[in-house]
């Protein structure tokens, strides 16, 4: 297990805190929290060590055109790079950016 | 429920295949629900970081309160994917304290039964210890509902239900399966590595199915109600098990009539599943016979 953090550049406000999927083989959850700050805050757990890089491209690529401003929790549980921006993108839609 | 009902079995929509969080929502009256030490409560297990293993934010057990036919609930569903279900010291706690709480509103004028979603493998081997002290309170809080009030079981998946949380299972009011669904005390595996592939293969789905499934289960009176997969036929049918009430005696407690099953057995020539039931029906307890 890792643990990883990441911070980005966000101004997109969220309207609402929400909550995703579940920690189960191939899949992760999410939290996501809205901020007042201009960043997002990313902290990742995760079942699969090494994959720091993995997860910067992919959180970075997801950020860069969803800046939203909110602190996001993952506990993945080996979901892969597709599944993980799927989860992302159902948390900002559930919380209405 | 029969295996040709073809029309309910393509029409219908999947219990099982909802995350629990959903499922617990699915059993209550639409907009009545509310989550009790929800996701953002963040009560996780303290147990699995330490040995390598993502917790998740609600450890794998949904309380859910809110309306079941108009009348007070609570459903405690057990998410399936998060650890095979397994219960730990937090996610333990949880139910047994949702089950106490609903004892509480019963004793003090609003009656709250409970439903269980019990998908699960049992005790979380990490939390090993500390799991089994949960169970045995969550068995406390099963038998201290009971009596005020029916707590329904629910096992409708091929998870199943085994370990420590089948005996919670066995002491629920009324216990509702799938045909999917199995009920055990050890699972097949366990029984195949400590006992050998000659006492129970565990890759013989047929054999499993053929005793711990739930149609054999009902059959043989350890469960009530074979229930299709489908999100109405189950909220259907959990209504009508909490509306049937408290029985004079639950299952668990007629010692006599387990002991008169337990008779009719011969260890050295156990009869086939298929057979089970038809030794049981004409197992009755002697006259006599201490309770």
């Amino acid at each position: 297990m890792q643990t990883l953090t990441y911070e980005f550049p966000a101004h997109l406000p969220a309207a609402r805190r929400t909550h995703v999927g579940v920690v189960g083989s191939g899949d992760l959850e999410i939290l996501m929290t809205p901020t007042d700050g201009a960043r997002v805050r990313v902290s990742v757990r995760t079942s699969v060590d090494g994959f720091d890089t993995v997860w910067r491209t992919v959180l970075e690529r997801f950020f860069a055109r969803h800046p939203v401003a909110a602190s996001f929790e993952l506990n993945d549980s080996g979901a892969t790079p597709g599944v993980v921006h799927l989860r992302l993108r159902q948390a900002i839609e559930e919380g209405n950016v | 429920m029969t295996l040709t009902d073809w029309p309910a079995m393509l029409g219908r929509t999947s219990f099982i295949e909802l995350a629990a969080r959903e499922r617990a929502r699915a059993l209550l009256d639409d907009g009545t629900a509310r989550e009790l030490c929800g996701p953002f409560d963040r009560i996780e297990s303290p147990w699995l970081e330490p040995q390598g293993v993502v917790p998740q934010c609600d450890d794998g057990v949904i309380v859910v309160k809110g309306g079941l036919d108009g009348r007070p609930a609570v459903v405690i569903a057990i998410e399936q994917a998060f650890q095979g279900g397994g219960i730990g010291e937090v996610s333990g706690v949880k139910m047994a304290a949702a089950l106490s709480l609903a004892a509480r509103d019963s004793r003090d004028g609003t009656p709250t039964p409970a439903v269980l979603l019990l998908e699960t493998g049992g005790v979380r081997l990490q939390e090993a210890n500390l799991g089994l002290a949960t169970v045995a309170e969550v068995c406390s809080a099963v038998l201290e509902l009971r009596a005020l009030q029916p707590v329904v079981g629910v096992i409708a998946g091929a998870l199943g239900c085994f370990g420590g949380m089948s005996i919670a299972a066995g002491l629920c009011t009324r216990l509702i399966m799938t045909e999917e669904g199995r009920l055990g005390l050890d699972g097949p595996e366990v029984i195949e590595s400590e006992a050998g592939v000659a006492e129970f293969d565990a890759g013989d789905h047929a054999l499993i199915w053929s005793i711990d499934g739930g149609r054999q289960r009902v059959r043989t009176g350890l469960a009530d109600a074979l229930v299709l997969d489908d999100v109405t036929a189950l909220r259907s049918a959990v209504i009508e098990a909490v509306r049937q009430g408290v029985p004079a005696e639950h299952r668990s407690q007629g010692i006599a009539e387990l002991r008169a099953r337990l008779e009719a057995l011969d260890p050295a020539r156990p009869p086939e599943p298929a057979d089970l039931a038809d030794v049981w029906a004409g197992a009755t307890p002697r006259k006599g016979a201490v309770r």
